[in-house]
């Protein structure tokens, strides 16, 4: 959608660009076509519709409406993270590897002991600053069971590059074991 | 003949005689351009080096070629050096050297503002490169995000080497943006009207406003991390009521225009070189010149984009997304309007314009993953990604250097007389256009595959292999295409061939001066009637050099000028300029002083350097004037004007007008970091509040609203030429104003909490600092008013002395006015006497 858009002003922009280097063409210049039609009307149209479909997409990934299934706390500290669950029998906390059930939405609350650092799981989301101070929301989803990698992608000093952390996502049975395993 | 005694007599009053001396106190703009054009190129070279090293070290997983403690000083000091060091200066220094001559003036209008400058920018860079040369250079990335850079996290030395190093330098960036937008205002050939100046000088002008506005939030910013390092004022910190994010929003509120104040100038040159080389001028002029304008207003809303992944509401989020995708239309503008002079004209592929073919091809892509950036959920995809730092090097290399290079080799013939040679130029291009594109095209894909950017290593099988050692040899091309261009550049200078005198026949007034070029640029001032003026007089060089035009003479030894009004261009007033001085070299390394006391803890000294400059500034300003009435001198041409002391609207008051807009900045920007932690911080509100003293609160508002008015009666006696009165009026302001200044620090210490504690006693005391200042400097300004009148410098027709005392003065009253409210009314119930 957006290359699509982008592609489009580029081949637009840079085509018109190669055929003044014509030698053979009329050189009457349309004003108002350029200026008006080329300079606001074009990009205009295009970016409206870029910024709508980006809104509204950003809408439903902070997903006002769902409700998650689970929340755990993420907190970064240099350089690992901590994951910690509430239960009803207490919390678990658990560093570096944060287990969530499939197919199911998980809010994760992320926050940070020291410095800045960002919250970050490629193949899920987006990413979220974990800020210290401040507690930040995220919703994550992942559709197929497996081990997913997670990053800091907030600059944090010299151990920014490894503090990387996975995410487990485990089908029902998994889940199901995994709860009898952490819990007390 | 007749040009000749006129270049001699001339020469006599404005050269720089080449002895030491003479290149310490230099201060001729063309001079200053070209050594800020030249060490910034210095500067770009030792950042490509270190752009090397980060592609070395880059170039293959799990490398050991650095560790990450060299790693993060190398990308924060390449980040660094290449925003601040080298890309700001660079067009300064292009804007300082032409501007004069497109203008059809002798100098800026401020000449030893502009050696001031310049030795801040050279001292400045000293402490960034001695520090990294020792292994002390910054580390936290080039925005040195709190709190990792606070004093917590990162204890050392490097990020005061940052925050002060680069402060000093901005100091040279606020003084040549107000010397350039007061020198396009006011100092111009007669006849040159806005609508008919050179369409670059409207670029340097919104490039200069925006200057005098971005800047001070940076240096509020920076000047508030250092407070919290050296003094340990709690402004970022969060567990003391500071908040973290409070440093991103004034950076990036200074950031983001940023990015426009180095593309602007470049797309000046794009729209003064592109017509030339099609052999067409600029199609819709006013158009181009309305979205600069709506380019600089709307820069400045666009911040937060910068931002969004820091948990800010989704609906604040959408605001700014659709701002950053607006801000994109008046570049779009431009864009039309350069296709359309194309497509009017014949374009012919000389060396220029294929720079400026290869800026559409890269920038256009650039602009492009700007727009997608914009939009908020790609962003938190990519944002912090080697995709970012593509989109930044396609928009910077694209945007800036490129334009730039074009530039280059258009006015080489002006700067040296010579014409390069066609095919290294031309390989330099290809070599630099094929190896960007190697570069970065792939980076967008790296960063798409999830690497982040600022990671000193990866592990090999994340499909990252690839694309990273394909960016590390296409920058190794990338790096051969510059040296080579650079040679050529070089070459040409040693060998070139002589170029006529104006050999793209372009119409502005820079190639009507004779090469190489004069101290005085131009023997005599043309009068300007089209936005032509070369096409339409072939012969108006050859007459303007036997003093055809304004000011063809030297009257009593001193450096000449037109003045014009602002808007119609009108010959005005003649500008009497400053001559070669110690006064920029001196001052600067006092401030320097003040900088390393400042970096070595050394604190009492730092006190001792201000009042040094204080003393310095007395002298700059003293030394101008005049003690007699002239009325309105010969001008040439038949025309008579008067000097600009005896003008009303001199530069000089400008000069203050824009220092003031740059200084309420700063105040605003401090508001606003108040008003945001008490409404967003942690941990507020603070445990105690002011305890507002009324009688030293009543004594400031008297006081000061006292010396307000004696002020303004000593100034309309002035005006009457009653010196008495005069007298007696300022010397009531001045012990008015002393009376504020020490019911200020009565008010500050009855009734302030600690600044230690927490983050809003921090910022309290910061506020009364600044009126405090305020105060110093009008009571140093009064006094010296005081002084002038006794010396016979004031006159009722020469009053631009206290003029521009009374607009510093009415600053601080208001500022202190404003600041008493704003500090007082948390706490009032609370008041005591
Ligand atoms: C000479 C060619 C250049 C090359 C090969 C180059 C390469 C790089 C690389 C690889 C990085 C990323 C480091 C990382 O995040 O891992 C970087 C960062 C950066 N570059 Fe360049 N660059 C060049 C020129 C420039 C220029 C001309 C500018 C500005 C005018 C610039 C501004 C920056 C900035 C602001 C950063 C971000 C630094 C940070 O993260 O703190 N670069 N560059
Ligand atoms: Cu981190
Ligand atoms: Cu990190």
């Amino acid at each position: 959608m957006l290359l699509g858009l982008s592609a489009l002003s580029f081949i637009v922009i840079f085509g018109i660009f190669i055929l003044a280097w014509r030698r053979d063409r009329s050189r009457k210049v349309r004003l108002r076509l350029f200026l008006i039609g080329g300079g606001l009307v074009f990009p205009l149209v295009l970016l409206t519709i870029a910024t709508v479909y980006g809104v509204a997409l950003g809408e439903r990934i902070t997903g006002a409406r769902t409700s998650p299934s689970l929340t755990v706390e993420a907190r970064a500290e240099r350089w690992h993270w901590q994951f910690t669950r509430q239960t009803g029998r207490g919390s678990v906390t658990r560093p570096n590897v944060l287990h969530i059930p499939a197919g199911r939405t998980v809010e994760v609350i992320v926050t940070s002991s020291d410095v800045i650092h960002s919250f970050w799981v490629p193949r899920l989301a987006g990413k979220i600053d974990a800020i210290p101070g401040m507690r930040n929301r995220i919703l994550l989803r992942a559709d197929i069971p497996g081990r997913y990698n997670g990053v800091c992608a907030e600059f944090c000093g010299t151990g920014h590059t490894a503090m990387n952390f996975s995410v487990v996502a485990h089908d029902a049975d998994g889940w199901a074991a995994h709860d009898k395993d952490v819990l007390p | 003949m007749k040009a000749l005694r006129l270049h001699a007599e001339l020469d006599a009053v404005w050269r720089t005689p080449r002895t030491w001396k003479g290149i310490l106190t230099n201060v001729n703009h063309s001079d200053l351009g070209l050594r800020f054009m030249i060490a910034a190129t210095v500067y770009f070279a030792i950042g490509g080096v270190l752009a090397m090293l980060i592609r070395a070290q880059l170039a293959t997983p799990r490398s050991a070629f650095v560790g990450p403690e060299i790693f993060n000083q190398l990308f924060t000091m390449h980040g660094s050096l290449m925003m601040f060091m080298f890309a700001i200066p660079f067009f300064e220094g292009l804007a300082m050297y032409m501007l004069p001559k497109l203008l059809g003036s002798r100098d800026l209008a401020f000449p030893r503002l502009s050696a001031f400058g310049w030795w801040c920018y050279l001292f400045g860079g000293f402490i960034l490169i001695v520090a990294m040369v020792l292994g002390l250079a910054p580390d936290g990335g080039w925005f040195m995000y709190t709190p990792l850079a606070s004093k917590t996290y990162t204890p050392g030395i490097n990020a005061d080497v940052w925050l002060l190093g680069i402060t000093f330098v901005e100091i040279s960036a606020v003084c040549a943006s107000i010397e350039l937008t007061v020198s396009i205002l006011k100092l111009r050939a007669p006849g040159m009207s806005l609508g008919r100046m050179p369409i670059f000088a409207w670029y340097i002008l919104v490039t200069a406003l925006m200057m005098v506005i971005g800047f001070p939030p940076l240096i509020l910013a920076s000047t508030l991390l250092e407070v919290e390092r050296a003094f340990g004022w709690p402004f970022f910190d969060p567990t003391r009521g500071g908040h973290p994010l409070l440093w991103q929003h004034l950076f990036w509120l200074f950031g983001h225009p940023e990015v426009y104040i180095i593309f602007l100038p470049a797309a000046g040159v794009v729209s003064t070189v592109l017509p030339v080389m099609v052999r067409h001028p600029l199609i819709g002029y006013g158009w181009v010149v309305g979205s600069i304008l709506a380019l600089g207003f709307f820069s400045f809303g666009l911040w937060v984009h910068h931002m969004f992944a820091t948990g800010i509401p989704h609906l604040a989020l959408a605001f700014f997304s659709a701002a950053s995708a607006l801000v994109a239309v008046p570049t779009v503008v431009q864009i039309f309007a350069w296709l359309a002079t194309m497509w009017a004209g014949r374009p012919q592929m000389r060396l220029p314009m294929l720079y400026i073919s290869g800026f559409f091809f890269i920038f256009l892509l650039g602009g492009l993953t700007g727009v997608m950036l914009a939009m908020v959920p790609f962003n938190w995809q990519v944002h912090d990604t080697a995709f970012v730092t593509a989109h930044l090097h396609y928009v910077l290399i694209g945007g800036f250097i490129f334009p730039m290079m074009a530039g280059l080799y258009y006015w080489l013939p002006r700067l040296t007389g010579r014409m390069s040679h066609p095919l290294l130029g031309r390989l330099g291009f290809w070599l630099t256009f094929v190896g960007f594109n190697l570069t970065f095209l792939v980076m967008h894909l790296t960063g798409l595959l999830g690497m982040p950017r600022r990671v000193y290593t990866y592990d090999a099988g994340m499909g990252w292999d690839w694309p990273n050692l394909i960016s590390s040899l296409g920058s190794f091309v990338l790096t051969i295409g510059f040296a080579a261009a650079l040679i050529d550049i070089v070459l040409a200078v040693a060998f070139g061939r002589r170029s006529p005198r104006n050999p793209w026949r372009a119409s502005t007034l820079e190639w009507a001066l004779p090469t190489p070029v004069p101290s005085y640029n131009l023997a005599s001032l043309p009068q300007v009637e089209t936005s032509d003026p070369l096409d339409r007089r072939h012969d108006l060089a050859a007459a303007l050099a036997v003093g055809d035009g304004y000011l063809g003479r030297v009257r009593s030894g001193l450096r000449e000028t037109t003045g014009v009004a602002i808007a119609s261009g009108r010959l005005s007033e003649i500008v009497v300029l400053p001559g070669n001085s110690w006064l920029p070299i001196v001052t600067a390394a006092v401030t320097g002083c003040f900088f390393l006391a400042m970096l070595f803890g050394f604190y009492w000294l730092a006190p001792v350097a201000l009042i040094a400059v204080i003393v310095l500034a007395w002298h700059w300003a003293g030394s101008l004037g005049s003690r007699a009435d002239l009325g309105p001198i010969d001008a040439g041409r038949g025309e008579r004007a008067p000097a600009h002391h005896e003008m009303k609207e001199a530069p000089g008051w400008w000069g203050s007008v824009f220092a003031l807009t740059a200084d309420a900045t700063f105040f605003m920007s401090l508001l606003f970091g108040y008003a945001f932690l008490a409404t967003v911080a942690p941990g507020w509100p603070p445990p105690s509040l002011v305890e507002p003293s009324l009688l030293a609160g009543g004594t400031l508002v008297a006081a000061t609203l006292l010396a307000w008015w004696a002020e303004r009666a000593g100034f309309a006696a002035m005006q009457a030429g009653m010196a008495r009165r005069a007298r007696l009026g300022l010397g009531i302001a001045l012990a008015a104003v002393t009376v504020a200044l020490a019911a200020l620090i009565a008010f500050g210490w009855l009734g302030l909490p600690s600044p230690r504690i927490h983050a809003y006693g921090a910022v309290v005391w910061v506020l009364v600092a600044y009126g405090g200042v305020h105060l110093v400097i009008a009571l140093v300004m009064l006094a010296f008013v005081w002084r002038r009148l006794l010396q016979g410098y004031v006159s009722p027709a020469r009053l631009l002395e206290p003029r521009i005392a009374n607009l510093w003065l009415r600053y601080a009253v208001v500022a202190n006015l404003i600041m008493l409210v704003v500090v007082s009314l948390p706490g009032i119930a609370s008041w005591r006497w």
